[in-house]
C-alpha cells in the first residue's frame, strides 16, 4: 500500500472525497483515469485550488489538495486561513516536500515555517509523519475528521515498526533519564540513529515521535518535562514557531521550566543539495545530532560513530 | 419586462436604498459601493434567483456569492425586504450582540460565504459550480465582484480555470462603478477595454446598464451564454446611485453621516435634490 493506493481506495469507498492538485501529481499520477471528474487539476494555481476546495467542501465534499508545501502555505496562506480556516471546512492539505525534503530546490521551495503558519490558524490540525508507514497509518483518521488538516507528506521508507496511530497521541519510542529527543517528520529517522549512538555512549535516551503538532499530546510532553532530562527539540523548521516554540508555550502555560536544546534552523534557510549533503552540512544526520547533544552535555569523550549514510530522496519535483 | 414589474422592482430598490442610507451613520458603512449594486441585488433576489428564505438548505438552489463584500448594506437591505431577516436586525449594525458588520457573515440567512478579502469568492464559487456539475445539477452559481477588485490576480486566475473546466454554470458579475476605494479605476489601474479581457480568458461577456431592470432581465435570463464557457456580465453602474450629493465622488466611499444628514439624504433619495454634506469624508477603512 502506498499513498496513491490509499487515497484511491478511500475515494472509491467515500464519494465525498475528491483529489485536487495544483499540477503537482507526483503522488497521484495514476488517479485521473480511475477517479474521472473527482480528480481535479486546477493548474499552477494554489490560491484558486484552495478557494475551489472550500467551495467543494461547502457542498459536503472532502477535498484532499496537493501541491508543494511552500507554495500552499505561503502563496495560498490567506486562502487557507480565510476560506478554509474561518468557516472550519474539512479541506485536507497534503503538502509535498516539506522541510529538508525539498533538498536541492533552494530557498524558494523550503517550507520551514509551515508548522508555524498552519498551527496559527484556529481549528487547523497539523500532522507530520515520521515515514511512509507512519503517514499511511494516520491518513484514514485525518481524512475522516471534520477538521481542516495540514499534512507534511513523507514517503520515505520506514526504518522502525510504529505503534498504531491514535489521533492526538504521540508515539513514545523510549523514555530516557539523561536525554529526551522530541521530533516530528523525516528527522525521526536520524533521531533513531542518534538515540542508538548516544545509548552506546552510555546515556539513557528517550525518543518521542510527536506525529501531530496540533493537537499536541500535552500529557506525553509534560511527562517528559517531569522526567527532568535534557529535552532536545529536533525539527527541519525555523526555530521560531515550530516545536521549540510549542514546547515553550506549553512550559509557560504550566508554570514550568526545563533544560532544552533546540536543533532547528535558526534565522536561516538551509544550503540546498542532495538530501545527504543537506543533512551533513546542516548538522542533522544521526551522527551530528548525537554529537551536538553530546556537546551540550559537555561530553568531549565520544565521537559518536562514523559519518551517517543518508538514503537520498527518490523524487524530484 | 412589464411596466408593473419594473415599478415594483424600482420601489423595492428604493426601500433598499433607504436601508443603506440609515446604515450610513453611527460608525457608517460603504455607502457608495452599496448604492451602485442595489438594483442588481434587488433584481437577482426578487426576480431571478431560485433562492428564498424557504430553500436556503436546498442543494439545488441558486447560489450568489458577494465577493465585493463591502456592500453589505445593499445585501442585507435586500434580505430584510425579502424576509430573509427581520428588518429590526439591521439595527444591530456594528453591535457585538449580532454579526452585522461591514462585511458579510454566514450567520445571516442567505449569506453563502463570508467575504471581505477581495479576489477570493470567484474561486469559492468555482468550487461550488464544480460540485453542481459533478452532481448533474443545473442551478446558477453567480459571483459578484467589484471593478477595483479586478486588480486582484486571483479573479483572473479563477476565470482562467473556469474556462479550462468549461464551467458554463458559473457567472461572474462585475459591479462596474468605475471606482477603486478612493480613486477612479481608470486613473489608478485602468481596466478598459474590460470585456475583451474576459473574452481573452475564455468567457462569454455581455455588458449592460446595471441600473436598468429590463437590461438586467434580458442579460440574466439569457444565461448560460454558452454550452461550454463561463459567463461574465459587466454591469455599468454609478457609485452612490440615487444620492446625487455623493454620486461619482471619489471622497465618498466610506460614509459616516450625522443624523441631520441622514434625514436630509433620505429625502434626497426621493427628491433627487442634493444634500449639503458637511461631515468629514473618510477615505480609509
Amino acid at each position: 500500500m502506498n499513498y496513491e493506493q490509499l487515497i484511491h481506495e478511500t475515494a472509491l469507498a467515500d464519494e465525498r472525497l475528491l483529489v485536487m492538485t495544483a499540477e503537482n501529481r507526483a503522488l497521484i499520477r495514476n488517479l485521473p483515469g480511475p477517479l474521472g471528474p473527482r480528480f481535479i487539476d486546477t493548474g499552477i494555481t494554489e490560491q484558486t485550488m484552495i478557494g475551489a476546495a472550500a467551495g467543494l467542501a461547502l457542498r459536503g465534499r472532502v477535498p484532499v489538495v496537493h501541491a508543494l508545501a511552500t507554495f500552499l502555505t505561503l502563496r495560498a496562506f490567506e486562502f487557507i486561513r480565510t476560506d478554509v480556516g474561518i468557516p472550519h471546512l474539512p479541506v485536507k492539505i497534503s503538502a509535498f516536500v516539506p522541510g529538508f525534503l525539498s533538498d536541492g530546490n533552494g530557498p524558494t521551495h523550503q517550507a520551514i515555517e509551515d508548522v508555524s503558519l498552519m498551527r496559527g490558524i484556529p481549528g487547523m490540525t497539523v500532522f507530520a509523519p515520521a515515514d511512509e508507514a507512519d503517514m499511511l497509518a494516520m491518513l484514514p483518521a485525518i481524512w475522516a475528521s471534520p477538521d481542516p488538516a495540514y499534512l507534511r507528506v513523507n514517503t520515505r521508507p520506514s526504518t522502525y515498526q510504529h505503534e498504531p496511530f491514535v489521533l492526538g497521541k504521540a508515539e513514545i519510542v523510549s523514555e530516557g533519564k539523561d536525554i529526551t529527543i522530541l521530533t516530528y517528520g523525516m528527522l525521526f529517522e536520524q533521531a533513531l540513529i542518534a538515540k542508538d549512538l548516544l545509548t552506546e555512549a552510555g546515556y539513557s535516551v528517550g525518543l518521542v515521535n510527536l506525529r501531530s503538532l496540533k493537537p499536541l499530546d500535552e500529557a506525553a510532553v509534560l511527562n517528559v518535562v517531569k522526567g527532568g532530562s535534557l529535552i532536545v527539540t529536533l525539527e527541519d523548521h525555523f526555530q521560531t514557531g515550530g516545536l521549540y516554540s510549542i514546547l515553550a508555550e506549553l512550559l509557560l502555560e504550566n508554570e514550568l521550566t526545563a533544560k532544552v536544546l533546540p536543533l532547528a534552523l535558526k534565522e536561516r534557510w538551509y544550503k540546498p543539495g542532495l538530501l545527504s549533503e543537506v543533512l551533513e552540512y546542516e548538522g542533522f544526520t544521526g551522527q551530528h545530532i548525537a554529537r551536538r547533544i553530546g556537546e551540550r552535555l559537555g561530553d568531549g569523550a565520544h565521537s559518536f560513530g562514523a559519518k551517517t549514510k543518508v538514503v537520498e530522496n527518490e523524487f524530484a519535483e | 419586462m412589464t411596466t408593473e414589474k419594473k415599478q415594483a422592482l424600482s420601489e423595492l430598490a428604493l426601500r433598499v436604498r433607504e436601508h443603506i442610507v440609515r446604515l450610513s451613520t453611527d460608525g457608517g458603512c460603504f455607502t457608495g459601493a452599496s448604492l451602485s449594486c442595489a438594483d442588481l441585488l434587488v433584481y437577482l433576489y426578487a426576480d431571478f434567483l431560485n433562492v428564498h428564505p424557504g430553500n436556503l438548505t436546498d442543494p439545488e438552489r441558486d447560489y450568489l456569492f458577494l465577493s465585493k463584500g463591502h456592500d453589505v448594506p445593499a445585501l442585507y437591505g435586500t434580505f430584510a425586504e425579502l424576509g430573509f431577516m427581520p428588518k429590526e436586525r439591521l439595527q444591530n449594525h456594528l453591535k457585538s450582540n449580532d454579526s452585522i458588520y461591514w462585511h458579510p457573515n454566514r450567520s445571516v440567512p442567505g449569506v453563502e460565504f463570508h467575504s471581505g478579502s477581495l479576489g477570493h469568492l470567484p474561486s469559492v464559487a468555482l468550487g461550488v459550480a464544480m460540485d453542481a456539475k459533478l452532481r448533474g445539477q443545473n442551478q446558477h452559481v453567480i459571483v459578484i465582484t467589484g471593478d477595483g477588485e479586478l486588480n486582484e490576480g486571483t479573479c483572473w486566475e479563477a476565470v482562467l480555470v473556469a474556462s479550462a473546466k468549461k464551467m458554463n454554470n458559473l457567472t461572474l458579475v462585475v459591479d462596474r462603478n468605475h471606482f477603486q476605494a478612493n480613486i477612479a479605476t481608470e486613473e489608478l489601474i485602468p481596466l478598459e477595454p474590460l470585456a475583451p479581457k474576459f473574452e481573452a480568458f475564455g468567457a462569454v461577456v455581455k455588458r449592460i446598464d446595471g441600473h436598468d431592470f429590463t437590461a438586467l432581465e434580458e442579460a440574466f435570463t439569457a444565461l448560460p451564454f454558452s454550452e461550454d464557457k463561463p459567463s461574465v456580465i459587466i454591469c455599468d453602474t454609478v457609485r452612490g446611485r440615487g444620492l446625487p450629493s455623493i454620486e461619482r465622488r471619489a471622497d465618498r466611499w466610506f460614509c459616516n453621516f450625522s443624523s441631520e444628514e441622514i434625514t436630509s439624504l433620505l429625502k434626497e433619495l426621493h427628491s433627487q435634490e442634493a444634500t449639503n454634506l458637511t461631515s468629514e469624508t473618510l477615505t480609509v477603512r
